[in-house]
């Protein structure tokens, strides 16, 4: 027996099992660790990247509702303001009518007056030339007396 | 100096029978002590399977320890990778084997252990087989000193081992069934409940327990006996050098190539007979569990 020499050739056949191992068994192994790090990061980063995204779009809702609820404000503010505005436009023209239809009316009503009262004084005057007509019992002129006439006139205004 | 101790012609015989020898209180140097009487012989210790096996547990803890201790919750680096790889392996097995999760919170990691603990043990094989023995023998400074490296391959570590789970297989029984219950089982499963059956119903639980343990403690025992037995033989090839001839050269050939090829179908088989040997211990527990 020579266990120098076997033990020395199992040495070798060692040797050869381990760059056996470290070529064909420890690659897959290391490989399949690998991946599956790999995977666990990957989910870890999606979960993290999911509860951030999670948490802008909360605050993105909040942010629109809120955004909303201004705007909302605000055009019920403006249609407020809007209305008032209408109605104040519509009692100021109403009044405006109001006020041009009474003037008119005063106008038409104080022309109306006048004409009666012209009407009234010639007929008067008339009616005063016929009375002294019959009192004098003389025809007047009107041409020739029209500057008494008139002056009659003036008077009775 | 390696001359000096291989030069006292030892015959293959001689060879094989020594480092079949354990190294125990007669082989280490106390010549007065009893060598082994007989099969069993509760007298002797082998020391070389007490110290590999002790070692490689430890080395089995504390890998997993520091596995445990470095655990984080974030994407895992290499070695926490596979040691949750192997924790997710166990514990998926232990829940489709034993169903109860009170139970589970002891066996899986008690299988965890052990298959790693006997896959180390295993793999003492991988190891040239002159290696330890002659570093041991150099440092005792004395060429006939035994050591076998190999734990799993000494009948007494495995039989321990599966009568540690045989242990545990009652322990599991008289919890879940109590004692009642249990030993209504040995008398009346599995033939039937008549009490002309009672006899053969009990002796037939004694052979069921006795061979499961038995098979159990002998499969992995067998499997690497007869592994280190083929290395041994491989390192014959090599052993019989006789100088540089060409007779020598090719006996050393064909032993790099049958080494070669034995390592490497033995790390399956390593893997194999621990992943074998902690399914059962599962199983025989989980069977404790259930009953007939």
């Amino acid at each position: 027996m020579n266990i120098n020499a076997t033990l020395f050739i199992q040495c070798i056949v060692f040797a050869l099992l381990g760059l056996f191992t470290m070529k064909f068994v420890w690659p897959p192994i290391e490989k399949a660790l690998d991946e599956r790090a790999k995977k666990i990061a990957d989910g870890l980063a999606a979960a993290d990247k999911a509860k951030t995204d999670l948490a802008l779009a909360e605050k993105r809702a909040v942010e629109e509702l809120r955004k909303a609820r201004e705007s909302a404000g605000d055009v019920r503010a403006s249609a407020e303001r809007n209305a008032s505005q209408l109605v104040e436009d519509a009692r100021a023209e109403a009044t405006h009518i109001i006020a041009q239809a009474r003037q008119a009316a005063e106008a038409e009503a104080g022309l109306a007056a006048q004409h009666a009262k012209d009407e009234l004084r010639d007929q008067i005057a008339m009616l005063a030339i016929a009375g002294a007509e019959k009192i004098l019992r003389r025809e007047i002129n009107p041409q020739v007396h029209a500057e008494l006439l008139a002056n009659l006139k003036q008077e009775l205004q | 100096m390696i001359s000096e101790h291989t030069a006292h012609g030892q015959s293959p015989g001689d060879y094989i029978v020594h480092h079949l020898t354990h190294l125990t209180r007669h082989t280490l140097a106390d010549s007065s002590a009893k060598p082994q009487g007989g099969i069993i012989d509760w007298s002797v210790v082998n020391y070389d399977t007490l110290f590999f096996s002790a070692s490689l547990g430890l080395l089995t803890v504390f890998l997993l320890w520091l596995g445990a201790r470095k655990a984080t919750s974030g994407a895992p680096g290499r070695f926490q990778g596979c040691v949750e790889v192997l924790v997710e392996m166990v514990a998926n097995q232990a829940k489709g084997i034993v169903h109860s999760p009170e139970s589970r919170r002891f066996v899986a990691p008690l299988a965890l252990t052990v298959f790693l603990w006997i896959f180390f043990m295993n793999a003492m094989d991988l190891l040239p087989v002159d290696g330890l023995p002659w570093l041991w023998q150099t440092a005792m400074n004395n060429p006939h000193i035994q050591l076998r490296v190999v734990p799993t391959a000494d009948l007494s570590a495995t039989f321990g081992m599966s009568v540690g789970v045989l242990l545990l297989c009652i322990f599991y029984n008289i919890k879940i069934k109590g004692m009642a219950g249990w030993v209504h089982e040995l008398f009346t499963t599995p033939f039937g409940s008549h009490p002309l059956l009672w006899p053969v119903n009990l002796i037939m639980q004694i052979i069921e327990f006795g061979a499961k343990t038995i098979s159990h403690g002998m499969r992995l025992f067998g499997n690497m006996y007869a592994g280190e037995l083929l290395f041994m033989l491989i390192a014959l090839l090599g052993g019989a050098w006789t100088g540089y001839n060409a007779g020598s050269i090719m006996l050393g050939i064909a032993q790099v190539v049958a080494g070669l090829a034995w390592a490497i179908f033995h790390i399956l088989i390593i893997t194999l007979q621990a992943f074998i040997f902690m399914m059962l211990a599962l199983v025989y527990i989980g069977q404790a569990h259930e009953g007939h």
